[in-house]
């Protein structure tokens, strides 16, 4: 009886989280998505927590206080940090799941070694491996995006790496076999904690080779991983409500790292093991080009005069904090009768989505928010093409040049824009690494500078009016 | 060690099958769902998605607050600090960031075209 209560209501806790999915369809139900995903959680959480199992309630209470005192903060950091935040959470959710397995295997190896059937084993090795994978996985992904000094930013390799980590990855499945075939030999318990162990490293290892410029796919993986530690958990404990949560976090994850991936024109092995970011230094400054450089003055009368402005933002704008600026400037060319869009690129942010985030914060209405697939057929109409803090998304080298390593990667078309301006701090190449042949075309005009205080100084221009001082 | 589980180790050949047809129903029920997902909200879907995948903390309430050994009871603690942590944070950024996507038009078309639902 009280099982059957409980089973009904994990199927509702079900409903409620696939309902909460279903609405992030459209930004106009999207918030109802969250007060069904909070209550689906917290049916689920009650109706475990009255079980009559559960006994020592303070060990629950405990817990759950520190969860939302570390939990609030976390929600407050800057909308930058949400990348940070993220991956910080998937380790969370990696460790959970670790800590569960490893919990209920020295339960059952001390209390009931006959649940140690055969697949359950593989259920809890598969969980333990992929929890605390992604647990230092994700920790080193936070630490590279939050730029922690002792993480390199750079992809780390060495001779002999996919090697070395292949061989590791043996040696923890050998273990994991002989720990599945004799789950409750004397040696088994110390076992264990090896594999942990490997699990760990693994995580560091697989992360370390992987460059900035790919953390966006890394963040979508790791999001695949802690679902999938989660379904493993769901088999290990018999719970169809943990083994449904789980899937529909992993295929989330698995969805956004291909569209990661399909945006910059690499496969899931390349990302994982093609250590990107090492091959291009080569070619720089093989011959000297020389940028074009113009007035705000003259930039703002160009954008005047024009009827499309398409702004191509890059995570170089966000880290000016120029997003705020970037919105006045809107408002002014809007306030001309200008068509103003924005271009978003999937790879524009460090995460899936990360730059609509960020422009909807600086209170740009999401329908001026363009896709780069819907753009780009404009792009030959748009009189003025405002880069701010981007470059590899409008490099052209990715169309025309098969010895760059980002060729093949789809682009929004700046280049085709009748005219481009460009705001770039410095004439050092972007997160990736890599030379931008855009700027120097005959179209291009570069304002150098800090993008906050350029735009700041475009808009003082264009609200100025006519008078020029 | 509790009833149920008890009847769990009954029947393992069942359950594995079961709980196999279960996960790929739902993986594809997932990728359905999200697939329909705009593109403009994949940051707070991920945050969502943290946030429902922290549904481990119900393997960890039943580790943490059963009458199991102390050193089996705190990684349960541990692991339902963790899970708790991702609720309460992806839940709160997650609304936090979708209160950000205004509608923009009271002068222009409600529902405006393009990137909202393609449903």
């Amino acid at each position: 009886m009280m099982q059957g209560l409980v089973q009904l209501a994990y199927i509702f806790a079900t409903a409620l989280f696939i309902f909460a999915l279903h609405w992030m369809n459209t930004p106009q139900t999207a918030r109802r998505g969250v007060y069904a995903g909070v209550a689906g959680m917290l049916v689920a959480v009650l109706v475990t927590w009255v079980q009559p199992e559960v006994i020592h309630h303070w060990w629950i209470v405990v817990p759950i206080i520190a969860g939302f005192v570390v939990g609030i903060p976390l929600a407050m950091v800057p909308l930058t940090a949400v990348p940070q935040r993220t991956a910080l959470s998937h380790a969370f959710g990696g460790l959970a799941a670790g800590l569960v397995g490893t919990a209920k295997y020295y339960l059952w190896f001390s209390e009931g070694p006959e649940n140690l059937t055969t697949f359950r084993m593989v259920a809890i090795i598969l969980e333990i491996l992929l929890g605390f994978l992604t647990f230092t996985g994700s920790l080193m992904a936070a630490g590279k995006l939050q730029e922690v000094k002792w993480i390199p930013q750079r992809a780390v390799t060495y001779p002999f790496q996919n090697l070395s980590n292949l061989g590791l990855f043996a040696i923890a499945t050998v273990l994991g076999i002989a720990l599945v075939l004799n789950p409750t030999a004397e040696w088994a318990p110390h076992l264990f904690p090896v594999i942990i162990a490997l699990s760990l490293l693994f995580g560091v290892l697989l992360i370390i080779p992987i460059g900035g410029a790919d953390m966006p796919t890394v963040i979508a993986i790791l999001n695949s991983y802690a679902g999938l530690a989660a379904v493993a958990m769901g088999f290990v404990l018999d719970n169809k409500l943990l083994i449904t949560a789980g899937a529909l976090d992993g295929s989330s994850g698995l969805i956004l790292a291909i569209i990661m991936c399909k945006a910059m024109n690499r496969s899931f092995t390349n990302v994982l093991f093609g250590a990107f970011g090492q091959v291009q230094q080569a070619k720089a400054g093989a011959e000297e080009k020389v940028y074009k450089s113009e007035t705000i003055e003259g930039a703002a009368q160009v954008m005047e005069q024009s009827s499309l402005v398409v702004i191509i933002p890059g995570y170089g704008m966000a880290v000016a904090q120029a997003q705020h600026k970037v919105r006045e400037l809107y408002d002014q060319l809007k306030k001309r009768g200008i068509t103003v869009k924005f271009a978003i690129h999937p790879v524009a942010g460090r995460m899936p989505g990360h730059m609509n985030v960020l422009l909807a914060e600086a209170d740009i209405p999401y329908t001026d928010l363009v896709e780069m697939d819907e753009i780009n057929p404009d792009m030959p109409q748009c009189d003025v093409a405002l880069v701010v803090g981007a470059n590899d998304v409008v490099n052209p080298a990715a169309r025309t040049d098969k010895t760059s390593p980002i060729y093949g990667m789809p682009i929004i078309d700046a280049d085709k824009a009748r005219t481009v301006f460009a705001i770039k701090r410095s004439k050092n190449p972007g997160f990736a690494g890599i030379d931008n042949e855009l700027y120097f075309s005959d179209k291009t005009w570069m304002l150098f500078g800090d993008a906050k205080n350029v735009i700041g100084e475009l808009v003082k221009q264009l609200s100025g009016g006519s008078g020029m001082h | 060690m509790s009833p149920h589980e008890a009847a769990a180790a009954a029947a393992p050949a069942a359950d594995f099958w079961s709980q196999l047809f279960v996960f790929v129903l739902a993986s594809f029920i997932g990728l359905g769902v999200i697939r329909r997902v705009s593109r403009l909200l994949h940051t707070p879907l991920m945050s969502i998605t943290n946030a429902i995948s922290a549904i481990a903390v119900v393997g960890s309430i039943i580790v943490a607050g059963s009458d199991f050994p102390r050193e089996i009871r705190i990684m349960g603690a541990v692991a339902l600090f963790a899970s708790m942590t991702n609720i309460v944070s992806g839940f709160l950024i997650t609304d936090r960031m979708l209160k950000m996507f205004k509608n923009p038009g009271k002068s222009g078309t409600p529902g405006a075209p393009g990137e909202g639902g393609h449903a």
